[in-house]
């Protein structure tokens, strides 16, 4: 008998496209898509729910599909529906507490894969370089997504041990980088100016939207439960990444950078959470060692490769185009050096 | 003459250095240079120059350079719109800047000149399109080197190092160089990195331990990781020496750091002892560095304690010329030094278990601390004097 996956939050990012990279798997036989507002467009053979995680309800579908996997996809740091932040948190945390809930009632269930993201490790100036999943953080994150994904892995953790019999896989994202989708790094990056905090240079770490739908794909199929870090090889500087898309920056004191944050919402283009704001001072990166050797997932795509796939998908090259300021020393050189000849 | 260097200007892939006849220069302009129509070119003297199309150019090792590449050729944007001004801009400057400094070049500069341009120019181009590459740690081996360049002047000119046992740093692999900390502000750290990165035959670079002040500051802090700086913990201690490289760690801290004038020279206790069982994990010898000349550089006679609070410093420190001078107060004094790397103390033979032993630990670290003392103490008595 096939597999029957429930997934929730398919109206999102990444779950629209994970349904149907999954139920295209052999060995899949069903796969059922929960998420409180209606997709864009249900792909043929999902099974669409329109229910609210949040509601009892949820264990009768559990229950009566005789779900055996579950992927959690529906905390995100985006409101799904124009939400606040009080709306968020309700759908992230007390969604997830029900949904977890109704798992350890159905006897079905063998399998449970969480979305997490590396914004639990937080990221200051007194933590080490490379984050592994067993470093404890100096500083706890205090608010946003952040904080409720470190709540969400704390019932799951709770979850795992009421019911050992299941297989728990949590996966901590690095921030989502892609031409498809949009996340928050990306419209970060979409600024014509990108403002950042005055002295400091973080180094970031991405991970590509095709390796997350991968890295899920793994944690479904595979039987390796576990935390596991889900990121790209190697960093990027924030000054080297606004070099390579051409956008200027605009640095602010660091006590300024809340005024920022107010206009940037009045204008209505981008908010950046704290959160964001943590990881543009501070960066953040994370050892993807044991994903690789323990999950056997490798990101295809380095951070850099996955920062020029997306800029690629941007269509729109910055105020300072590299390949233009590359033409000011190409020039220079021509000019000075063309003229001295061994002949002339 | 400067043939050779100048062909790979082409692109940014230096690897594609292979010297080529003359008629081949006229290949090495930009490719992008064509499709920009700009009025200034006809001033421009070689204006005769041929450029390829984009197609035609090198494809290049990396990928990702390659991805981009294509997506500029593609369709998606019409080329020559949008780019005029700042491509007549590069050629304006281009034209004025290079007529004039070439024929000055010639005069005052000595054949050569070519050669450090071209270097210059590369370097320049990598830097404002973001195309170097950086560990993930952030160390930035190419800006790296010009931090290096600055400071060489203070090391050679200003502090006269003489560095010596430099034979006693493996030419690969990881080791743990421990050295005693002095001097009010790590002015140590940063001569021990040159001395390696200078006069070690391998170049190699030395990867710094630094406290989680020198990161809390803006600009100190990431300036620190693109030098190669990290924070002085385990995970990252680990890490680095388990890389392979060479890492170098001054246990005392701030105690040796800001210790008194009257104390100098005498060394404070090496810390819990963090480095040895790091070494001891990952097997890497611990090479003893003893500096000399250091502790004069900033005579630490008195510490503003409330100052220190208040401002969440490990101390505030008073010497006879700061704060009294104010910002002139803050250039060291002119000490001769001398760092001595001692012989390497070998962590391999013991057992894997032994990084949990605190005997050992202990033992090691004593044994470590005591070879820098004694080296301190027969430094001293070669010194002739402080100054010269």
């Amino acid at each position: 008998m096939g597999r029957v996956v429930m997934v929730t939050g398919v109206a999102g990012d990444p779950g629209a496209d994970f349904v149907r990279m999954i139920r295209d798997e052999p060995g899949v036989d069903r796969v059922i898509g929960v998420d409180m507002v209606e997709p864009g467009s249900t792909p043929d053979g999902v099974d669409f729910v329109l229910a609210d995680i949040r509601n009892p309800m949820i264990a009768k579908v559990v229950a009566s599909a005789a779900v055996d996997t579950v992927v959690h996809l529906s905390p995100s740091e985006v409101p799904p529906n124009h939400g606040g932040a009080v709306s968020i948190k309700e759908t992230n945390v007390i969604g997830t507490m029900q949904l977890l809930a109704a798992c350890q009632k159905a006897p079905s269930i063998r399998r449970l894969v969480v979305r997490s993201t590396t914004a639990v490790y937080g990221g200051s100036p007194r933590d080490p370089a490379l984050f592994a999943e067993d470093t404890e953080p100096r500083v706890q994150p205090s608010a946003g997504w952040a904080k409720d994904a470190v709540e969400i892995e704390g019932y799951v953790r709770g979850f795992a041990r009421r019911r050992p019999d299941v297989a728990v896989t949590v996966l901590r994202f690095a921030p989502q980088l892609g031409p498809r989708t949009d996340s928050p790094m990306g419209s970060y990056f979409g600024l014509p100016v990108l403002p950042t905090v005055l002295g400091y240079d973080p180094r970031l770490q991405f991970v590509h939207e095709d390796d997350l739908l991968e890295a899920l794909r793994i944690a479904v199929l595979a039987d390796r439960p576990g935390t596991y870090n889900i990121a790209a090889e190697g960093v990027l500087f924030l000054s080297q990444a606004a070099r390579r898309l051409g956008r200027p920056v605009l640095p602010f004191p660091a006590a300024a950078v809340g005024l920022v944050n107010q206009g940037l919402r009045r204008v209505g283009s981008v908010h950046l959470s704290a959160e964001q704001v943590r990881l543009l001072t501070h960066g953040r990166v994370v050892d993807p060692t044991r994903a690789r050797e323990k999950l056997g997932f490798v990101a295809a795509r380095s951070t850099a490769e996955t920062f020029a796939d997306y800029a690629w998908g941007r269509h729109s090259a910055g105020l300072f185009d590299p390949r233009l300021l590359a033409q000011v020393p190409d020039r220079l050189a021509t000019l000075l050096l063309t003229r001295r000849s061994p002949d002339g | 003459m400067g043939d050779a260097r100048i062909i790979p200007f082409d692109g940014a892939a230096s690897g594609a250095r292979t010297p080529a006849p003359r008629s081949g220069r006229r290949t090495a302009r930009p490719a992008r240079a064509v499709r920009v129509p700009e009025p200034v070119e006809g001033e421009v003297p070689v204006r005769s120059i041929e450029g390829r199309p984009a197609e035609e150019r090198p494809t290049r090792e990396r990928p990702v350079r390659e991805h981009e590449e294509g997506a500029g050729a593609g369709p998606r944007r019409a080329p020559g719109t949008g780019r005029s001004l700042l491509g007549s801009l590069a050629g304006a400057v281009g034209g004025v800047v290079g007529g004039a400094a070439a024929g000055l070049l010639d005069g005052v500069a000595g054949p050569g000149w070519e050669d450090k341009a071209a270097d210059g120019l590369a370097f320049l181009r990598r830097r404002i399109t973001g195309d170097y590459e950086v560990d993930e740690f952030g160390f930035d081996p190419e800006l790296n080197d010009k931090l290096m360049a600055a400071l060489r002047v203070v090391y050679e000119q200003y502090f006269r190092v003489e560095v010596s046992g430099l034979e006693n740093i493996p030419a690969k692999g990881g080791a743990l160089i421990v050295a005693n900390h002095s001097g009010t502000l790590p002015v140590d750290a940063l001569m021990t990195q040159v001395a390696v990165h200078d006069h070690h035959p391998d170049r190699r670079n030395l990867r710094l331990l630094a406290a989680d002040l020198v990161f809390q500051l803006p600009l100190v802090g990431s300036v620190a990781r693109k030098s190669g700086h990290t924070l002085a913990c385990h995970a990252d201690a680990e890490r680095l020496l388990a890389k392979g490289e060479l890492v170098g760690v001054w246990p005392e801290g701030y105690k040796g750091l800001g210790k008194p004038f009257s104390e100098r020279y005498k060394l404070q206790r090496f810390g819990r002892g963090g480095f040895v069982s790091a070494a001891l994990r990952t097997g890497v010898p611990i090479v003893p560095c003893s500096i000399v000349g250091a502790e004069e550089i900033y005579p630490m006679v008195g510490n503003v304690r409330t100052l220190a609070r208040l401002l969440n410093l490990p101390y505030f420190p008073v010497t006879p010329t700061f704060p009294l001078l104010g910002p002139l107060g803050l250039v060291p004094l002119p000490t001769r030094w001398r760092i001595e790397f001692g012989a390497p103390i070998r962590t391999d033979a013991y057992a894997q278990e032994a990084a949990d032993d605190p005997m050992v630990v202990f033992n090691l670290t004593d044994e470590v601390r005591e070879t820098i003392q004694h080296t301190i103490y027969r430094l001293l008595m070669q010194r002739r004097s402080v100054f010269f």
